[in-house]
């Protein structure tokens, strides 16, 4: 299904612009969870869908922000492609461009990249009610400022997503899934070393002593790396379906009433109960089940914590980790660059933007 | 504007003896970068070699409203790091220090006048290397690779600079020290990091940058494909790429820089070849002979006369010193000449060959083509004599007619050597009005005084007005909203 409907989304915002009326963006709905609540008129995207141009010999697909994400990877997929940062559906209604928005990206992110990494262009409507391209649909574009990679994980708040041009990837030849079991410091050591040596580990995530690892790459070089951790441990082949609860938190670790996604460095060292943990990205991401406010702490290790699921009520506190006093004053600043009457999802990342 | 010997005189109480340059002839190596058909001389030249002394500088030229234009190594090819004639030329020079390597978690954090090429030398040893690797590798410098987001042969596997950073220190020109991006995978709110990557030194001064490091691939493994007819290599360079193999480096030379680089060098290119592709895979043993036997067989039934594997280091070595040699040998063909840095669809790269071709039997001037296939990146090198009246201005022209035609196709006027001051009319053609004027509050949002890199990256509207009056496109007005001048 194709439809464009930029027309009527700029006629709304255009309207909203000259009235200042606030409005609150939305597709799916399948992210409700993930930002502040916005109190606002809505304006929705899901009827802007449809692939608009894909070659698979470019590795560039250019897609409608309100295309479901199921019926884009399935159009891949039928090439042999995929997108290589794997991104969550959390439900049947999620759009690409609720992905881009939000910025989020699933197991395969530490070994190919994320969300940002793939994106190459935007064609966005700003809070002028301007329809503004940036970037393009090419590998390399230095024209201009990047503010096509700006939009993504803005939530909307620089502008309403209209195109997206996104860079695929192949997928591998051969994949393969195993667990191991182990303790959570030999598991980070070995995928530090494994790594290291160019095991091609697609994916990876520690929970209750045991490892989980997808390896991907051509036949033979999956074959050897496998034969290369089965020199050192005893290892279960399971299901690849395993990567799709973590892909799409629908894993029973993520109905944790107290959960927080805190994001580090891979071989910072361990905090708070080990067994109140899950572990993805070779370490580097942590979900941590915890009573207590997490902010400080990672802020602590060099990294950020966020409350996860999002569903704070109250308005008035940030829930993403608090930005340092002159990084806000700038994002006030471009917020402001971009949607000087405040009328695109105020509030939803941050009260002030 | 303040007096000269004032502004002179107060910087001078700011750095050492040495540090401050202000006479003609001191200035006069400073009045380009690699772009040398653009000169200025700046008002003075500070070389600061600690962060006080940098914050001082800033302050200064804040509050006296002089502008500021950072320089790395001076290796750019746009014409960024031009001195503004009233302002101060900021060389960070002196920040060379590799601060921190970490090796468990494969990332460095260096100093801005770090060179390119040091940074995988100093964590060889580590086994790992810096994967952004532009031509002028051995000279250019890290901060100025993040000013203009740089590439080089290995972009399309291992990403640009934008991919291979994570964090930057930065000061901004009202004195604000702030660190953007995070050592985490993700961090917290806009994508600053991506948006400060590639802005030409107009938004901060960069004072530090965390690196990410890649293992260094156990094999890498180049194949030299020869063709009879360069629109056939072309199209060979989607069919590889089509089969699910994604080189690290696959590069396309036509006849006339092949025989200029093999000339130079000897590469042992096949000098009668129409063109010839490297293609280079890299990862581990099995993976990295599967692909190669595939690309093989791709590149012969794409119409490859003949394909040659690197038999051994040394001889990969020499593959690649022709094609890393190609813009100096092309330089000894002619007394100047203009390198171009459009991208374009793969798919357009026949099309786009083709009009050059066409461009320059109009201009009657030599063309050679020499570029990063695997993206799309075009650098064709106009020949020409600097010295010969209006030559350079028929260059510019016709190198303005290649940008536009990559536009038109859907491609785009800069790659990886960015805008700067060359093509600073042409992105009155890449961009609208509405467009541009977001970039310019973008600007604003960061340096509400316009006093950083003042001129260029982001043309005025008034500029593209009188820059479209001379270029009407197929009867279009740009831009028919604005007074003509």
């Amino acid at each position: 299904m194709s439809n464009d409907i930029s027309n009527n989304l700029l006629k709304q915002i255009s309207i909203a612009f000259n009235d200042k009326t606030p409005l609150r963006i939305s597709a799916g709905n399948s992210k409700t969870f993930y930002g502040n609540h916005v109190n606002a008129q809505a304006i929705n995207t899901l009827e802007h869908k449809g692939i608009t141009e894909y070659q698979p010999s470019e590795l560039v697909v250019t897609v409608r922000s309100g295309t479901l994400l199921s019926e884009l990877e399935s159009e891949l997929k039928a090439n042999k492609q995929m997108l290589a940062f794997e991104p969550p559906q959390h439900s049947e209604e999620t759009t690409i461009g609720g992905i881009v928005a939000c910025g989020l990206s699933g197991p395969r992110r530490a070994a190919c990249g994320s969300v940002r990494d793939f994106v190459l262009g935007t064609t966005i409507i700003n809070g002028r009610a301007e329809k503004c391209r940036f970037g393009g649909q090419v590998m390399k574009n230095v024209a201009g400022y990047d503010a096509a990679r700006l939009m993504v994980g803005a939530q909307g708040t620089l502008g309403v997503l209209l195109d997206i041009s996104l860079k695929i990837l192949p997928v591998n030849e051969s994949e393969i899934s195993l667990k191991i079991n182990t303790e959570l410091s030999h598991a980070i050591k070995n995928l530090q070393q494994w790594t290291q040596q160019g095991l091609p580990v697609t994916a990876s995530c520690f929970f209750k002593n045991t490892l989980y690892l997808r390896l991907g790459s051509t036949h033979s070089a999956v074959k050897q790396s496998l034969n290369t951790i089965n020199n050192n441990f005893d290892t279960e082949e399971i299901d690849e379906a395993f990567w799709l609860s973590i892909k799409n938190q629908t894993h029973d670790f993520f109905t944790n009433a107290n959960l927080w996604r805190c994001s580090h460095q891979m071989a910072t060292r361990f905090y708070g109960d080990t067994d109140k943990q899950l572990l993805e990205w070779n370490g580097a991401l942590r979900w941590i089940n915890s009573e207590k406010d997490l902010y400080a702490t990672a802020d602590k290790h060099n990294g950020h914590a966020q409350r996860y699921p999002l569903t704070n009520s109250d308005e008035t506190t940030d829930i993403f980790q608090p930005l340092q006093p002159g990084v806000l004053k700038i994002h006030k600043r471009l917020k402001q660059a971009f949607d000087p009457e405040n009328i695109l999802n105020p509030g939803r990342l941050y009260a002030d933007l | 504007m303040n007096d000269k010997k004032s502004i002179i005189n107060k910087l001078s109480k700011l750095l050492p003896d040495g540090q401050l340059l202000y006479r003609l002839e001191d200035l006069k190596p400073y009045e380009c970068d690699a772009l040398s058909a653009y000169q200025a001389v700046p008002l003075a030249v500070a070389i600061p070699d600690n962060i006080e002394q940098l914050k001082s500088i800033l302050s200064l030229c804040y509050e006296n409203n002089i502008p500021v234009v950072a320089r790395g190594a001076g290796t750019g090819l746009s014409g960024g790091a031009l001195p503004h004639k009233d302002g101060v030329l900021l060389s960070l020079a002196k920040f060379n220090k590799i601060i921190t390597i970490d090796s468990k978690n494969h990332t460095a954090v260096v100093q801005p006048g770090v060179r390119n090429l040091a940074i995988s030398e100093a964590v060889k040893e580590l086994g790992l290397y810096y994967a952004p690797d532009p031509s002028s590798q051995i000279a250019c410098s890290i901060g100025g690779n993040v000013a203009e987001n740089a590439g080089g042969v290995h972009c399309l596997k291992y990403g640009l600079t934008v991919h291979n950073i994570i964090k930057l220190k930065v000061l901004t020109m009202d004195g604000d020290e702030l660190t953007i991006g995070c050592d985490a995978l993700d961090s917290p709110g806009y994508d600053l990091l991506a948006l400060l990557t590639g802005s030409e030194g107009m938004l901060a001064i960069i004072t530090e940058i965390t690196v990410k490091l890649l293992p260094i691939p156990a094999v890498a493994k180049v194949m030299l494909a020869s063709f009879d007819d360069i629109a056939v290599a072309g199209q060979a360079v989607s069919d590889v790429i089509a089969q699910g193999i994604i080189p690290a480096g696959l590069e396309l030379m036509d006849n006339a820089a092949i025989k200029a680089a093999d000339d130079f060098v000897h590469a042992g290119y096949p000098h009668d070849a129409a063109a010839i592709l490297l293609c280079e895979i890299d990862g581990s043993v099995e993976e990295v002979n599967d692909q190669l036997r595939l690309a093989e067989k791709i590149l012969k039934q794409s119409g490859a006369t003949k394909i040659q594997i690197a038999k051994d280091e040394e001889q990969r070595a020499q593959f690649w010193a022709g094609r890393k040699a190609a813009f100096p040998a092309v330089g000894r063909l002619s007394p100047d000449y203009y390198c171009m840095d459009g991208t374009i669809p793969r798919h357009q790269i026949s099309n786009v060959l083709k009009r050059i071709s066409e461009l320059s039997a109009e201009y009657k001037q030599t063309v050679v083509n020499v570029f990063h296939a695997g993206d799309g990146n075009l650098h064709p090198l106009i020949l020409f004599d600097a010295n010969n009246d209006g030559e350079l201005e028929r260059t510019e022209e016709l190198g303005g007619k290649i940008l536009d035609f990559c536009v038109e196709v859907g491609g785009t006027i800069t790659g990886e050597h960015g805008v700067g001051i060359e093509k600073i009319n042409q992105m009155c053609g890449q961009f609208n009005s509405d467009e541009i004027t977001q970039f310019h509050s973008i600007k604003i949002a960061f340096d509400e005084k316009q006093l950083l890199n003042p001129g260029k990256n982001i043309p005025t509207l008034q500029r593209c007005a009188e820059f479209g009056a001379m270029h009407v496109h197929h009867g279009n007005l740009p831009h028919p909203e604005l007074e003509r001048f």
